[in-house]
């Protein structure tokens, strides 16, 4: 096995005792003090995460929008400087190698912002597809990545930046100093929680990180990790791709026609044709969201049962610290898949009542 | 840190024997290795247990643990309330988390555990 990978925090996530884990090849931080505490902190207060290990890949020149609305599934003409959007990188079977959230930073400038684990795949499906007009830049290294999410993060943050975070609305973004380093501040997140997230050159990173933990202490706020961050963006019923979607699942049936545009502007992509036909005709399965009626904890992986027949597995699966109970995603066939609907879940050999549930499982007071 | 008249096993349960009696747990260092517990399922009173067989389940939020009995004998007693408190596997690993007690079989058989400076000493060797 090769050597894991480590981010620009790593020396100061084991200085602090953190439990570190392999994760997308990257040694990771899964929890500081404890996945319960790290959780509620982001629900009621604050909570500081090191995704440093995502990637960011720049596509910038004249073709840059054209090349974006070729090989991304949401309509990124949309998108006006200063501004994030959720989209996908469809394959022509309508099913993303991967999902990603697209800036833009100028004109003709554009960053991608991809999963960890998918950044070599995702870095050849993009050179695959001949961007033209535009230049195509590896910066994952380029960048540490902090995100600061809960309700106390507005507050937390202000104290350490000039910019007017008030101003910043939800998946905007802007450019400015933060602790003095250059940054760029997104009110983006993983976690169901308004929040941020700061993408900074990695010598600053350990500066910046000390002094947000200092700043948020007293509100509240903790170091938090790749165990927290999941179960978070899991009530908030955000996909996991690898888990809730990949190669075999459109979008459609994951639930992200929202972000599959089909406007005239946009023109073809990858995709297209399968995603129309299944956005006007319905798809064949659908993901759901599901709770235990009966005490277990659903897990990736579990088989899944209506009635007799095993009609798939548990995609995500936990305890929801926040809920306090049992949650999951799974596929189900369309015509099953109501809210309402009784499923069973295989734990170790047994088989636990569970139901179709409305999702997201949380939503922030606002 | 691991109590001296306890007894360990390389599986991370403890055994405490008085008489005939063991009271079975999981060590502290299964509980930090497994996080915070939120799950945990112990068989009924009355189950004849082998040294070695699964008894039960913890589970954390990440993690699902298999639990092994230290020893042979028939489970006469269960801290059913843990399963209302799991939690308290975290808290109290050693003392208010015991999760049954057996009438031994053979209490002799239990001097072939490992007693604390060994597991102290195996524990170290893991978290290497």
């Amino acid at each position: 096995m090769s050597e894991l990978r480590k981010t620009p925090l790593h020396a100061v996530h084991v200085e602090s005792g953190a439990k570190m884990v392999p994760f997308g090849g990257w040694d990771m931080p899964v929890e500081y003090s404890g996945l319960i505490a790290e959780h509620q902190a982001v629900r009621t207060a604050a909570g500081l995460f090191d995704v440093s290990h995502m990637g960011e890949f720049e596509v910038a020149g004249p073709g840059a929008l054209s090349f974006l609305q070729r090989v991304t599934a949401n309509n990124a003409a949309k998108l006006v400087v200063g501004q994030a959007q959720y989209s996908a990188l469809p394959m022509p079977s309508g099913c993303p190698v991967d999902d990603i959230i697209v800036y833009q930073r100028g004109n003709e400038r554009y960053m991608l912002v991809v999963n960890a684990a998918n950044i070599a795949k995702d870095w050849a499906w993009l050179q695959a597809q001949q961007p033209s007009g535009c230049t195509l830049t590896d910066q994952s290294d380029a960048f540490a990545l902090v995100a600061l999410q809960g309700p106390k993060a507005e507050a937390i943050l202000q104290g350490l930046t000039p910019v007017e975070l008030k101003a910043i609305g939800f998946y905007r973004f802007a450019e400015a100093a933060v602790c003095g380093h250059e940054a760029i501040v997104a009110r983006t997140g993983y976690t169901g929680e308004d929040g941020f997230e700061l993408f900074m050159a990695p010598a600053a990173a350990a500066a910046v990180w000390r002094r947000l933990i200092e700043a948020g202490r007293p509100q509240g706020l903790l170091p938090a990790g790749l165990g927290a961050r999941d179960t978070l963006r899991l009530e908030a019923r955000m996909m996991l791709y690898g888990n809730d979607m990949d190669e075999t699942t459109t979008l459609i049936e994951a639930g992200l026609g929202w972000i599959v545009s089909f406007d005239e502007v946009k023109g073809d992509f990858a995709g297209r044709s399968v995603l129309i036909e299944q956005k006007a005709n319905g798809a064949p399965r659908k993901l759901v969201g599901f709770e235990t009626t009966e005490r277990g904890i659903p897990r990736h992986g579990y088989p899944v049962f209506l009635g007799d027949e095993e009609t798939g597995s548990v995609t995500s699966g936990s305890f929801a610290p926040f809920l306090r109970k049992s949650i999951g995603l799974t596929y189900l066939p369309t015509a099953r898949a109501a809210v309402g609907n009784e499923l069973a879940v295989e734990i170790r050999g047994r088989r636990i009542g569970a139901r179709v549930v409305p999702t997201p499982f949380y939503k922030r007071p606002r | 840190m691991y109590p001296q008249g306890y007894r360990y096993t390389k599986d991370h349960e403890w055994i405490a024997v008085e008489g005939d009696r063991g009271k079975v747990g999981i060590t502290d260092y299964a509980q930090k290795q497994l996080g915070d517990v939120v799950f945990v399922e112990l068989p009924e009173v009355g189950r004849t247990l082998a040294a070695g067989e699964q008894f039960g389940t913890v589970e954390s939020v990440k993690a699902v643990s298999e639990l092994y009995s230290p020893a042979a004998g028939e489970v006469v007693e269960v801290n059913a309330p843990l399963a209302e408190k799991p939690e308290t596997i975290n808290q109290d690993p050693h003392g208010a988390a015991w999760m049954i007690v057996l009438k031994l079989a053979d209490s002799k058989a239990i001097g072939s555990l490992l007693d604390a400076a060994a597991y102290e000493a195996l524990v170290a060797t893991e978290s290497k």
